[in-house]
Parts: C-alpha cells; sequence; structure tokens
C-alpha cells in the first residue's frame, strides 16, 4: 500500500529540513539546556505518561466496543439516529471540562486522571462502532441470517469485519487525542508530561514546556502511524478503504 | 417438496394481511416461480419458509416435516438461499464466500476446498482464477454466478432464491438463466424462485404461483397461466401479448403437422400435376423414399413436363428442426417471407410441417385461409 506519490516525499523531505532548522534555532537559544540536564525525568515522565494513555486506552476500548456493539442490537437498533446524535453532541463538550467534572467526584490522582481519558476516549469508539455497524449492507445481514448464521455469528464474522475499517479509525482517534488530553492530567495530579508543559507555561520557561511537548507531539504521531499500520493488517484486503 | 397450507403472515399494525391464506404444494425436483406485482407479498411468502419471517398462521411443511418445530438455525442451514442483491461478503474472498454454510457446518478443509472448486466449475468460472478474488474484484455477472454457487454449496434439497438474476443486463440475464437452468437439469433440486418478471417466470417455471395483495391469484403450469388466465388481473399480468408467449413455451413438435401431403421425386409429373389441380394445390413437397425432404415443385413446373418430379424440383434449403421452440421458428418463417417451414431431423428426413394455419390454430387465432396454397396441405400422406 503505497499511497504517497512524489508529491509525499517532497513534503516529508520539507518536514525534516523544517525540524532540523527549528531544531538549530532552538538549540541556539538554549531552549534544549533542560533536554539535555534531565534526560531521565524526561524518561520518567515520558513512561507514566504511556501508562495514562495505554491504560485509559485500553478501557476505553473495551468499554467502547461493548457499549457501541449493544446499542446496535434490538429494540435499541430503532433509535439508530437519536443514537448517533446524542453522541454527536457528547463529544463537543471540551476535554478540560470533563476532567473537571471528574475531579469534583473522584478527588484528586492518578484514578481522577485515567478516568477523565476513559470518558472522554469512549466517545469516539462508540460513534463509530455504532456508525460502523450501521452502515454494513443490510443484504450481507439478511445473507447471513438466511445462510444460517446465528445472531453471534452474524456480528462477528459479518458485521464487525465490515465495520472494522470505521470502528479502528474511531479508536485511532480517541488514542491520539489522548495523547494530547493526558497532558491535562498534570492538572488533577495524574503526572505524565504535562508537567513539564504546564511548569514551563507557568514559568515562562520555553526550555521546559519543549521539553514536554515535544515528547507529547511525537508519540501522538508514533501512535497514529503504528494503528495505521495496524490497520492494514486487520482490515480484510477486499474491504475498500478511505473516503 | 414444499407444502403451503392457508399460510397467512399479517405485521404488527398492518391492516391487512401481507400474505393471506395462501396454499400451495410445489412437488420435489420442480422450480416454483412466485411473481406478482411489487408489495404482492412474494418475497414474505419466500421469507417465510426459511423462518426469515415469523408465520402468524397457517402450517409449513418441508420434505413431510414441520417447520416450526425444527430449529430455524438448523432449517436454514438446509435450505439454499440467494438474493438479489447478492449479498457476498466483501471481506472475504470467493471461497470462503462459497464455504460459508459448509464452514457453518463443520466440513473439513479438504472437503470444502473441494467442494468450492467443483462449485466454480459448475457456474463457469476457472476455479484457479478466481477462487481467491474478493467480491469488489468481480463484475455483476461473476459476483451472481457466485452467489447462486454459494446457495448451493452444502447440496441443500430446496432453495429460495429472490430475483437472483435481477440486477443483471438482458443479455447476461439470458445466459445465466440458462446455465442455471442446465444445472437444475442435473441438480433437480425443488426451488421457489421470486421474480417480478413475467417472461423470466415463464422461462424458469415448471410451476407459477401468480400473487397479488397477498392472496394467490391463480397457481400451474406457464401454459395453463397464459392460455386461461384465472381471472382479469391475471389476464393483464400476462400481458396482451400471452399468446406470444406461449410460442415460447412449445416446440416445433408439438404444433406440426405430421405425415404433411408430399409427393416422391420418382414419381411421373403428369400424375402428380393431375392430382395437385384435383386437390387444389400449388405447390407440393417432394420426398425421396426413405422420406428425406428433396424440396418442393409449383403447377407451373409441372405443366407439360413429361419426366418424374426430380428433374424439376425445386430445393427448400430453410428447414427446421422439432426441438426447436415456436417463436423461433415463427420469427423464421417470418424473416424468409415463407408460408410454411419443414421440420426434418438430423438425417434430412421430413418430421412433420409448419404453416400459418397450424400456428393460428395452435394459439387460438380463428385465422380462415382462403384460396389457399400451402393452407391446404394437410395431414394427408403421400398424394398419389
Amino acid at each position: 500500500m503505497k499511497r504517497e506519490g512524489r508529491g509525499g516525499n517532497y513534503l516529508t523531505m520539507l518536514a525534516v529540513i523544517l525540524a532540523f532548522a527549528l531544531g538549530v534555532e532552538a538549540q541556539r537559544r538554549g531552549y534544549l539546556n533542560f533536554v539535555r540536564q534531565n534526560p531521565g525525568d524526561i524518561y520518567r515522565l515520558l513512561i507514566q505518561h504511556l501508562q495514562l494513555v495505554f491504560i485509559s486506552g485500553s478501557i476505553a476500548v473495551a468499554l467502547g466496543l461493548t457499549i457501541g456493539i449493544v446499542l446496535t442490537r434490538g429494540f435499541i437498533r430503532r433509535y439508530r439516529e437519536m443514537t448517533l446524535n446524542m453522541l454527536g453532541v457528547c463529544q463537543t463538550v471540551p476535554s478540560l471540562a470533563v476532567i473537571a467534572i471528574a475531579m469534583t467526584y473522584l478527588g484528586i490522582g492518578r484514578k481522577t486522571a485515567i478516568f477523565a481519558l476513559v470518558v472522554y476516549s469512549l466517545l469516539p469508539i462508540i460513534r463509530n462502532t455504532v456508525a460502523g455497524i450501521f452502515q454494513v449492507d443490510p443484504a450481507l445481514v439478511d445473507a447471513g441470517h438466511g445462510m444460517g448464521m446465528t445472531s453471534r455469528q452474524v456480528l462477528f464474522k459479518v458485521e464487525i469485519p465490515n465495520a472494522m475499517y470505521i470502528i479502528l479509525t474511531g479508536i485511532r482517534t480517541a488514542i491520539v487525542i489522548n495523547v494530547g488530553t493526558a497532558a491535562m492530567s498534570f492538572l488533577v495530579g495524574g503526572g505524565g508530561l504535562g508537567d513539564l508543559i504546564f511548569s514551563g507555561l507557568a514559568m515562562v520557561d520555553a526550555g521546559l514546556m519543549l521539553a514536554g511537548a515535544l515528547p507529547t507531539a511525537c508519540l501522538a504521531i508514533l501512535l497514529n502511524w503504528s494503528f495505521e499500520r495496524l490497520e492494514n493488517l486487520i482490515i480484510s484486503p477486499g474491504i475498500p478503504r478511505g473516503e | 417438496m414444499i407444502e403451503l397450507n392457508h399460510v397467512t403472515k399479517i405485521y404488527p399494525g398492518a391492516a391487512q394481511p401481507a400474505v393471506d391464506s395462501v396454499s400451495l404444494t410445489v412437488p420435489e425436483g420442480e422450480i416454483c416461480v412466485f411473481i406478482g406485482p411489487s408489495g404482492c407479498g412474494k418475497t414474505t411468502l419466500m421469507r417465510l419458509i426459511n423462518r426469515l419471517i415469523p408465520l402468524t398462521s397457517g402450517s409449513i411443511s418441508v420434505n413431510g416435516q414441520d417447520i416450526m418445530s425444527l430449529d430455524p438455525i438448523e432449517l436454514r442451514r438446509h435450505i439454499g438461499y440467494a438474493i438479489q442483491q447478492v449479498g457476498l461478503f466483501p471481506h472475504m474472498s470467493v471461497r470462503d464466500n462459497i464455504a460459508t454454510v459448509p464452514k457453518l457446518l463443520g466440513w473439513t478443509k479438504a472437503k470444502i476446498d473441494e467442494r468450492v472448486n467443483e462449485l466454480l466449475g459448475l457456474v463457469n468460472l476457472d476455479a484457479r482464477e478466481f477462487r481467491d478474488r474478493y467480491p469488489r474484484q468481480l463484475s455483476g455477472g461473476q459476483a451472481q454466478r457466485i452467489g447462486v454457487a454459494r446457495a448451493m454449496a452444502a447440496n441443500p434439497p430446496i432453495m429460495l432464491m429472490d430475483e437472483p438474476f435481477g440486477a443483471i443486463d438482458p443479455i447476461n440475464r439470458e445466459v445465466l438463466q440458462d446455465e442455471f437452468l442446465r444445472i437444475q437439469e442435473k441438480m433437480k433440486k425443488t426451488i421457489i424462485f421470486v421474480t417480478h418478471d413475467i417472461n423470466e417466470a415463464i422461462k424458469m417455471g415448471q410451476r407459477i404461483a401468480l400473487l397479488n395483495e397477498g392472496r394467490l391469484v391463480q397457481a400451474g403450469p406457464p401454459d395453463t397461466l397464459l392460455k386461461r388466465p384465472a381471472n382479469e388481473f391475471a389476464k393483464s399480468f400476462v400481458g396482451a401479448d400471452r399468446v406470444l408467449k406461449r410460442l415460447n413455451l412449445l416446440r416445433v413438435k408439438d404444433a406440426m403437422i405430421l405425415n404433411p401431403v408430399h409427393c416422391l421425386d420418382e414419381d411421373p409429373s403428369a400424375k402428380v400435376l393431375e392430382q395437385m389441380i384435383n386437390n387444389d394445390l400449388a405447390f407440393l413437397i417432394v420426398a425421396d423414399r426413405d422420406l428425406r425432404l428433396r424440396g418442393y415443385v409449383n403447377q407451373y413446373d409441372l405443366r407439360g413436363h413429361k419426366g418424374v418430379v426430380a428433374d424439376v424440383v425445386r430445393k427448400l434449403t430453410l428447414t427446421v428442426s422439432p426441438e426447436r421452440n415456436l417463436k423461433e421458428a415463427l420469427s423464421q418463417m417470418l424473416s424468409y417471407d415463407l408460408g410454411i417451414l419443414v421440420a426434418v431431423d438430423k438425417e434430412g428426413r421430413i418430421q412433420g410441417m409448419l404453416n400459418s394455419t397450424t400456428l393460428s390454430a395452435l394459439v387460438g387465432s380463428t385465422y380462415d385461409e382462403r384460396g389457399g396454397h400451402w393452407g391446404r396441405i394437410t395431414a394427408a400422406g403421400r398424394i398419389l
């Protein structure tokens, strides 16, 4: 699957040159001093950050898929428009508000942070699971039932494989956003790279801020990229990509 | 065998039943076509048989067993199912699509592979080329073929087909219909075939069940439906050209005059002419001793001729096989402006003869030919 042609190559080259130039400039201004002097701190916070993302992400995926599937079963299926609209509205609540609300009930600490991250990642996963299963051609479901598949077999062998592209896009979106949102868990004492970013902001120390922001950005890009690879592995080549 | 007994389906909240007390028997090995305008209940009736839609009242039995006494999942695995949208699973290869039911039934991989190859051959697709393709790499006709192959995968004795060739252009549809009839010839399955196309119904069905507003209007062989439509609705549904449609169902041998009047090529011309004048015949078919067609002669050719008929016979090149259908025969007669068409077997021996009188008598018209020439030829045998 080589989608990017020459244009992609030029863009990549441009990005590398730009990043290099920015790095040189940052070095000249002394922004990178903190990074050089405290690699251990950054490493420790990065691991914390990753833990936040992976724990909340796993819970969100498990919960989101389950809830999404339940929303497409039985009588709830009839309220498909309503379900999708409601999920859309929930998605517009800002992440900071979710974290603030979680804190008022759970106090501060890592659990609060994870809870808020789970809640916030759930929505795109549920939404895409529901949308993905609903867009499966009803003729496929009819064919499945007509040939004697049980409802469970229709779900796992027909509906989910055909909804997989949209479901995985939802999970990828959720995880990537999660990386950014996890930076805010510093605000409720959850740790992570947000420590550096917010301290940097408070102290107007660009070096400190960059030491948090750069790894966060890289992590988001890296995860996005790995998920794209994963999609190519998981989704059947019979299903057309994209739109 | 499928037996429907006062089958009724009323959807919750609906004013009138979708299917209203339909009773019908489909004998083993026959194709029964459900036909009617859209909304007549034909698809509903079909889906009641494999319990995709629950029955309101009445009973259905399949091979002697009441379907309500069977597990619906188990029932469906033993009834082939093909639909208009085909419904091939896009995420599965052709092989896996065909293998759907065999896998559900727990067949071994080797047995499945063998069956897949066999079925692909049956529907005229090269197994090596197609088994690993995905549905999106198939044309419409190829996908329909795979759909039919998938429905037959576990060799079910009964098949339900809901407009299986509906989404295909007319030329390919003809090809698929012919192929399917050829397969059915061998397989002898009991098939419910839903369509809204009367021509398809006449072609495919040994039996046609015409439905309207949930009720069974008429059920019987296609010929009966065309010859004696039960009421005004049936008459208008089969169309004003129902007489011509019947021609499609009949073969030349059903309509031809056996042993038509003729002379032999060794008969003396003078005598033949005399008989022709006596019988008011302008033309006469000429055969040899073995009744092989030699051609024809007219009175003008024979007048004053001293020898035998063989010397003056004119060639009659266009003939027809008794197995051809009447519509093609008629079309040949019309396009070559022939008054008659002689039916001959492979060796060229005269089997019988068609003319406009026999055709119109057959399809029910009271056309009376006066002073005719070829029209006077009757089943009289040799003229001398």
